[in-house]
C-alpha cells in the first residue's frame, strides 16, 4: 500500500539536529582530539627528515602524510586508518539503539516524519560530523606543511590529497554504516558498540594476516606446490583480503599518495616491460588505479547501510 | 461516521506470526471527549494506540484519525494528534525548550509561532521556571509534564496518553488529571491508557476495556456497572432498624444490597428508587440519609474478570 507525503519530511531537521548532538558530544571530541594531536605529531615528525631530504621528491606534501619516523613509528595515513574508524563507530553505534534505550523513539516518531527521514537523517549527520572534521584536519595538515615547508603543494599533489580525503570519508562511511547496522540489530548501545568495534579489529587484526589466508587455503589449496607460489592461491587471497575496507583504504592511500605505485597486487614481469621504474604515474592513471577500491568502499557503504535501513522499516516501534 | 468523530476504527486486527494481539476492534471517540482504555497487560492497548498513530501496519480492518487513514497518510495523522507515551523519554543533554524545539521543527512549526506556544504551554504545565534547564535534572513527574507541553504545543485535535500518570506520586497525579481536563475544555479529544482506575473513572467520559485483543465492554461507568454489577443506580443508605437489608432487598428494583458496616448500606438498582427507598424506610425505619453513588469501575473491573477467570 502507498503511503502519501514524503518520505524526507523532517530529514533536515534530523540532521540539525543530530550534527549539533555530535559536536556537543565528548565522545567525539576525545576522538577528534587524539586524531588531531597524533596526526600532528606524525606530520611533525616526517617535516623534519623532509627539511634535511628536501630534493629527494617533487611531491612533499605526500611524504608529509606518508613518512614514518624511527622516533614516532606511524605516519599520518597509519593513524587516520586506525582512528577514522573509531571515530565512525562513536557516531554511529548508539544513533537508532540510543533512541530506543532512552525511550525517545515512539515520540519522535508520532511526529509528522518517516522512519526513512530519521535514520537517513542520522547517517547523513555522521558522515558530515566525519566529513566536516576531516576536512578541518586536511586543511590544518597543508597549513601546517605551508609553514614549516615554506612551499605551496603543486596541482597534482592537492589534487591527489583530495582523493585521498574523499577516499577517507568513504571509509569513514563505510564504518558509520556497520556501527548502525548494529545500533539496529541490538536496539542498544553498548551491544552495538562492542559489535562494532570488535568487527573492527577483527578486520585490522586477523582477517589479512590470518583469516584470508586460512580460508584461501580451505578454498584454492596450498600457497605453493613444487613449481613455486600458486597463482590460484595468490588471487584468493587477494580477493578476500579486499573484502576488508581496510585492505580497500590502504591501496587506495598506496596508489594516490605513493605516485610511483603503478599497480595493486600481483605484477608480472611481462607487466613491466618498458615501464621507468620509480617514476610518478599521471594523477589521472593512480585514479584509474584506485577506481574499483574507491567504488567498492562506497559501494560498501551504501549496501550495509541500505541493510540497516530495511532491518529498521520492519522494527516494531513500542519504546 | 458523524461529523465529529475524531477516530473511528472498525475491525481492526494485528497479528504477530499466529499470535493475536488486536482482534476487530471498534471504535469510535468525538471531539471533547475523555475515553479510557482498560485492560491487563497484553490486552492490546499500545498494539491499537500504535495502530491509531500509523506507527504500526494493522493485519486488517480500518482506522480514520483526524479525517486521515492511519496507514495511507500517517504524516497527516501525526499532524493532528499528539502522543504521550509511557514514561515518555528526552534528550538528557537538551533543555526542554531545545528538546521541544526538535519536535516543533519536526512538526514544521515556524519559530515564532512556536516560541509562542512554548511559552503558553509550559505555563499551562508549571514548567516555566525550567524553560532552560537540561531535562537531566527534570523528576519524572516534571517529564510528563513536558510532555504533555509537547502535544499542548502541537493543538492536536486527539491526544493519545499512554498510562500517563503510571509513575507519578498523588500530588503530580492529581496535577496532571487537572490538565488533561484542560485538553478536554480546548476540544481535545483524549484516549488514555491507564491501569488506575479511579483517576480513569474521574476523568472519563466513557470506558472501553480490553481482554485477550478485543474490547468486551464500553460505555460510560454507569453503562458498565449496569451490565457487570446487575445495577446501574448505586444508592447509599443510612438508616436504623430491625433487618433492614431483608426489607431494602423486597423493594423491587433492588438488585443486591451491601452492608457498609454501622448503619450504612449501598445498594444497586436498575433505576433511581430513591423516592420508593426513602418511602420504604421512613415508614419502617429512622432514615439517617440517603444519596446517590457512583458506582466505583475498581468493581466493575474486578467482578469482570472474576466472572471471566469463573467461566473459564
Amino acid at each position: 500500500m502507498r503511503r502519501r507525503g514524503s518520505p524526507w519530511t523532517g530529514i533536515g531537521a534530523v540532521l540539525f539536529k543530530e550534527t549539533a548532538d555530535h559536536f556537543s558530544g565528548w565522545l567525539v571530541w576525545i576522538i577528534v582530539a587524539l586524531l588531531f594531536l597524533t596526526a600532528f605529531a606524525a606530520a611533525y615528525a616526517a617535516i623534519n627528515t623532509i627539511r634535511q631530504t628536501i630534493g629527494e621528491s617533487p611531491f612533499l606534501f605526500l611524504r608529509l602524510l606518508t613518512l614514518r619516523q624511527d622516533q614516532f613509528r606511524w605516519s599520518f595515513i597509519d593513524l587516520v586508518g586506525i582512528l577514522v574508524p573509531l571515530m565512525a563507530i562513536a557516531l554511529g553505534f548508539d544513533a537508532v539503539g540510543g533512541e530506543f534505550s532512552r525511550r525517545t523513539m515512539s515520540r519522535i516518531l508520532a511526529q509528522p516524519i518517516y522512519r526513512d527521514a530519521l535514520i537517513l537523517g542520522k547517517f547523513l549527520a555522521g558522515l558530515l560530523t566525519l566529513g566536516i572534521c576531516l576536512v578541518a584536519l586536511w586543511l590544518l595538515v597543508i597549513g601546517f606543511g605551508l609553514v614549516l615547508l615554506g612551499v605551496p603543494p603543486g596541482g597534482a599533489e592537492t589534487v591527489r590529497m583530495l582523493g585521498f580525503l574523499v577516499a577517507t570519508i568513504a571509509y569513514g562511511g563505510v564504518w558509520l554504516a556497520v556501527a548502525m547496522l548494529f545500533s539496529v540489530l541490538f536496539r542498544a548501545p553498548a551491544p552495538a558498540f562492542i559489535a562494532a568495534a570488535a568487527l573492527w579489529l577483527v578486520f585490522l587484526l586477523f582477517w589479512n594476516a590470518d583469516i584470508a589466508p586460512l580460508v584461501a587455503t580451505l578454498f584454492a589449496g596450498p600457497p605453493q606446490d613444487i613449481f613455486g607460489p600458486r597463482l590460484a592461491y595468490i588471487d584468493a587471497v587477494q580477493a578476500l583480503t579486499r573484502l576488508s575496507p581496510h585492505t580497500l583504504y590502504g591501496e587506495i592511500a598506496l596508489a594516490l599518495l605513493h605516485p610511483s605505485t603503478r599497480a595493486l597486487g600481483l605484477v608480472f614481469l611481462s607487466q613491466l616491460q618498458g615501464a621507468i621504474l620509480g617514476a610518478p604515474l599521471p594523477t589521472l592513471e593512480s585514479f584509474l588505479l584506485i577506481w574499483p577500491q574507491l567504488a567498492g568502499l562506497v559501494a560498501g557503504m551504501i549496501a550495509i547501510f541500505a541493510i540497516a535501513y530495511v532491518a529498521f522499516q520492519r522494527q516494531e516501534i513500542r519504546a | 461516521m458523524a461529523g465529529d468523530v475524531v477516530i473511528w476504527a472498525e475491525g481492526l486486527a494485528k497479528r504477530y506470526g499466529s499470535t493475536i494481539a488486536v482482534e476487530r476492534v471498534d471504535l469510535e471517540i468525538r471531539a471533547g471527549e475523555i475515553v479510557g482504555i482498560l485492560g491487563p497487560n497484553g490486552s492490546g492497548k499500545t498494539t491499537t494506540i500504535l495502530m491509531l498513530l500509523g506507527l504500526t501496519e494493522p493485519s486488517a480492518g480500518r482506522a480514520v484519525v483526524a479525517g486521515f487513514d492511519p496507514l495511507r497518510e500517517p504524516l497527516e495523522v501525526k499532524r493532528r494528534v499528539g502522543y504521550l507515551p509511557d514514561q515518555v523519554g528526552f534528550y538528557d543533554w537538551l533543555s526542554a525548550r531545545d528538546n521541544l524545539a526538535y519536535t516543533a521543527r519536526l512538526m514544521g512549526l515556524p519559530r515564532r509561532e512556536f516560541d509562542a506556544r512554548f511559552a503558553v504551554a509550559l505555563e499551562r504545565v508549571g514548567l516555566a521556571e525550567w524553560a532552560r534547564a537540561r531535562v537531566a535534572t527534570f523528576s519524572r513527574g516534571m517529564r510528563q509534564r513536558l510532555g504533555l507541553a509537547e502535544i499542548m504545543i502541537k493543538e492536536p485535535s486527539v491526544a493519545i496518553l499512554d498510562e500517563p500518570t503510571a509513575t507519578l506520586d498523588p500530588h503530580s497525579t492529581r496535577e496532571f488529571l487537572a490538565m488533561i481536563r484542560g485538553l478536554k475544555a480546548d476540544g481535545t479529544a483524549v484516549l488514555l491508557s491507564s491501569h488506575h482506575l479511579d483517576q480513569v473513572q474521574s476523568v472519563c467520559d466513557r470506558v472501553a476495556l480490553f481482554a485477550r485483543g478485543r474490547i468486551v465492554l464500553s460505555g460510560s461507568v454507569t453503562e458498565l456497572a449496569r451490565r457487570v454489577l446487575g445495577g446501574g443506580y448505586v444508592i447509599d443508605v443510612e438508616a436504623r432498624g430491625a433487618d433492614l437489608r431483608t426489607r431494602l432487598l423486597a423493594v423491587p428494583g433492588v438488585v443486591r444490597v451491601q452492608s457498609l458496616g454501622g448503619d450504612r448500606y449501598r445498594i444497586d438498582c436498575d433505576s433511581d428508587l430513591r423516592a420508593e427507598l426513602a418511602r420504604h424506610l421512613a415508614a419502617s425505619a429512622e432514615l439517617l440519609g440517603l444519596r446517590f453513588a457512583e458506582p466505583s469501575l475498581n468493581e466493575v473491573y474486578t467482578r469482570y474478570f472474576d466472572e471471566v477467570r469463573h467461566a473459564a
